[in-house]
């Protein structure tokens, strides 16, 4: 490693952690409507926003009510952009002239988009008109984190509140969640990238003629706005095809370094906004102190696996040294190595570099960390509800474990909350190895695969991961854009986010219900050394060991098979 | 309440809700930043063109063109055959032998070029296909065929090298091999 990639891992951490205190806290206020520097701005935007839909922002809903409002809107979510891609030849800002999206692929991505997947089965520059970019994805990039930040709120107050059934109103906190959380941002971001080279036009491609007289043409569009969302929100779904590898996506070492920070910076945030809801900030350090182990230990692997020379290559008359297949030369091993890490702890799925031609043990990492259900920071509010569960899990294990009934912050668990956390704990199993298995089993869906081997067999693993973690990276060898694969592929999707979703909310309704037990002298503590030990292990073993064969019969495999050569 | 009534209570929030949201961020959103983006940044805005003296188009700044020639310096290999619309990736797995049946041609015909082995990026594609960049050395290990076929000395054609070589504090040093190219061009 140079100075350079020193200077870039100090410059991400630091822009990471530094502004989450100060953001974390500005959420806080902003999703419990008190007044923030924003209010004077959109304050009047937010208040006739309800005043059109008739809301009583006052109004407040129980768990179910909450649950029917969510769904409602993801309903009308997915056929608003299923109509749009399907339609698309017949709609507005489209220069390039593209047909409407064949149904299954425009259902697959109607999910993915509107379950902050953004799984990409299409390449945008030759598949995608402007309109539905903007009025299609991009509203779903919008609102799809949005959600996920209400329902963690929802998380919170359940945790917070007592005695109560009112844990928020879903309409309110979806409009505040993006105008105050997403919008201010974005537009920051957007004129960040903008000036470093991302276009953001409306003018159709450019018809070029090369230095040496070929055609070429250059492909357009409102990028940089689309980008800083996708960004922000954990979304991960490019613009162009090959993502944030592509110079119009991510031109420059600058731009990537503010577009992986983006990725983080609001889900670290929200560690901080749970400490303002629980009124005790050093609950969120704790969670801070486990995430931060998991993901340096995640980066460190990585970068020594992505460092080393790839074996296959010995003998021949070439640098022996890392394997820069599918790498930008502007990016490097360090920057690839840090975009797959945070990508893939968070739910955000963009990549910088191809996974498909990482080398075994540095596409492991990735894998795991989707595995675990992000939540190594994790999407956008998603990534944290998740580690919550998590959190209830270790205590509850702490409780079988010194005989006592397990409570978290006051809330006692009971029966109830434990079978549902349990169900959670399926979600991942089921998508990712049981779909994955039966991908694999099929003669049809298996002829996607595209190398050779037990690499082979990770393509699938890593699809089917990826789509149940609702993140979206993909070994973009594999040819997902079959039926089949559609279909199942958006099954894996709608399974990872509702599966979560709604225990999710439903254990918040329940805790909010419970009377809050003064915190005793003999009560365990989590916010230690001790409670931080016990949340990464639980998150490990009880997270992780369920994919271990897995992924001895993929990445591994492939790494002990390359090192025998 | 009735179930029927309770699901309309759903519907109006969430269709009057949705369109106002697609108003804010799908419309309102993308038009203000291109309206700044327009008068802030014109050049990068509109795609990093790069024009000749008559106006015409061609190429970008940060899109890798392919060049035939030993009189030229070469980009990174491209997967995509440098294709725009969609642009391509090898997506070769680091245990496919694939991967290495074309790496070791390629290094073959390289191989000699210059003295030493042949740097990694000149036989690896990129993530891209429409890598604009080479590191410091792979242009380097191209020197001494571009000034055979150029009749230039080498020397000239270094110091050439040193002034486009871009060095972010944040990330490895690069050269724009199009601009690099344009300004062999430019001396001739």
């Amino acid at each position: 490693m140079q100075t350079s990639d020193y200077w870039q891992l100090i410059a991400f951490f630091v822009l990471v952690l530094a502004p989450a205190p100060w953001l974390g806290r500005y959420l806080y206020r902003a999703m419990e409507g008190e007044r923030t520097l924003l209010s004077p701005l959109l304050g009047p935007l937010e208040r006739g926003c309800y005043r059109l839909c008739g809301l009583e922002p006052g109004a407040a809903q129980d768990w179910k009510a909450y649950a029917a409002s969510l769904l409602v809107f993801s309903l009308a979510s997915l056929l608003l952009l299923f109509a749009i891609l399907l339609l698309q030849g017949v709609l507005p800002l489209n220069p390039q002239k593209l047909a409407g999206l064949e149904w299954s692929l425009a259902l697959n991505t109607a999910i993915s988009f509107v379950s902050n997947t953004n799984w990409q089965a299409y390449s945008g520059e030759s598949t995608l008109s402007y309109f539905s970019q903007m009025l299609g994805l991009g509203v779903q990039n919008f609102v799809s984190p949005a959600v996920g930040l209400a329902v963690l709120t929802v998380f919170c107050r359940g945790i917070a509140r007592r005695s109560t059934r009112e844990i928020g109103n879903f309409w309110v906190d979806l409009t505040r969640a993006t105008l105050y959380g997403m919008l201010p941002l974005c537009l920051l971001l957007a004129l960040l990238l903008v000036w470093q080279g991302v276009p953001q036009t409306f003018q159709p491609y450019v018809d070029a003629l090369t230095l040496q007289g070929q055609p070429q043409g250059i492909p357009l569009g409102p990028a940089a706005s689309q980008i800083a969302i996708k960004q922000l929100g954990t979304n991960g779904g490019g613009f162009f095809g090959v993502n944030s590898a592509h110079p119009f996506e991510n031109p420059t070492a600058w731009s990537n370094l503010f577009e992986v920070v983006s990725i983080l910076l609001i889900p670290a945030a929200l560690l901080f906004t749970f400490g303002h809801y629980v009124r005790d900030l050093r609950q969120s350090r704790a969670l801070l102190a486990s995430m931060l182990i998991v993901f340096v230990i995640g980066l460190g692997l990585t970068l020594y696996a992505e460092y080393q020379p790839n074996p296959l290559l010995a003998g021949l008359p070439i640098e022996q040294a890392c394997s820069l297949e599918g790498k930008e030369s502007r990016f490097g091993i360090t920057a690839s190595s840090l975009w797959a890490v945070t990508t893939t702890a968070a739910s955000n799925g963009s990549v910088n570099a191809m996974h498909d031609s990482f080398s075994a043990l540095g596409s492991l990492m990735p894998l795991f960390n989707m595995m675990l259900g992000e939540v190594i920071f994790g999407g956008v509010g998603a990534g944290l509800y998740g580690m919550l569960l998590f959190v209830l899990i270790a205590v509850f294990l702490a409780g079988l474990m010194i005989g006592r009934t397990p409570e978290y912050l006051g809330k006692k668990l009971e029966a109830r909350e434990v079978r549902l956390l349990v169900a959670t704990l399926l979600v991942m199993p089921v998508g990712a190895l049981v779909f994955g298995a039966l991908a694999a089993s099929l003669p049809g869906p298996l002829a996607s695969v595209s190398n050779p081997g037990p690499h082979g067999f990770s393509q699938i693993l890593y699809a089917y991961t990826s789509a149940s973690a609702n993140n979206g990276s993909a070994f973009a060898g594999f040819g997902a854009n079959t039926i089949y694969h559609n279909l199942m592929l958006g099954l894996a999707m709608l399974l990872g986010r509702f599966g979560y979703l709604l225990p999710v909310l439903a254990i918040a309704g329940s805790l909010a219900q419970k009377k809050r037990a003064p915190l005793g002298s003999d009560s365990f503590p989590t916010h230690g050394p001790l409670f931080v030990t016990l949340l990464t292990l639980t998150i490990l073993l009880v997270g992780g060991l369920t994919f271990l064969p897995a992924l001895a019969l993929g990445p591994l495999a492939e790494h002990l098979s390359l090192l025998g050569q | 309440m009735n179930p029927e009534n309770s699901m309309l209570t759903h519907i109006r929030p969430a269709v009057t809700l949705l369109a106002l949201l697609t108003l804010i961020t799908g419309v309102a959103y993308p038009l203000a930043v291109t309206a700044v983006a327009q008068l802030a940044f014109p050049e990068q805005a509109n795609g990093s063109l790069i024009r000749d003296a008559v106006g015409k188009v061609r190429g970008s700044r940060l899109l890798a063109q392919p060049f035939d020639g030993a009189e030229w310096f070469q980009p990174r290999p491209s997967a995509g055959a440098f294709a725009t619309v969609a642009s391509a990736a090898s997506n070769l797995s680091a245990s496919n032998p694939a991967l290495r049946q074309r790496i070791a041609a390629d290094a073959a015909r390289l191989h000699g070029e210059a003295p030493g082995a042949v740097p990694m990026a000149l036989v690896t594609t990129s993530g891209s296909g429409l890598d604009p960049h080479l590191p410091p050395d792979a242009v380097r290990f191209q020197i001494p065929r571009v000034a055979a076929a150029r009749g230039v000395a080498a020397a000239d054609l270094e110091r050439l090298l040193e002034r486009h070589i871009e060095r972010p504090l944040v990330g490895p040093e690069v050269v724009n091999v199009l601009a690099l190219n344009r300004a062999l061009d430019d001396n001739r």
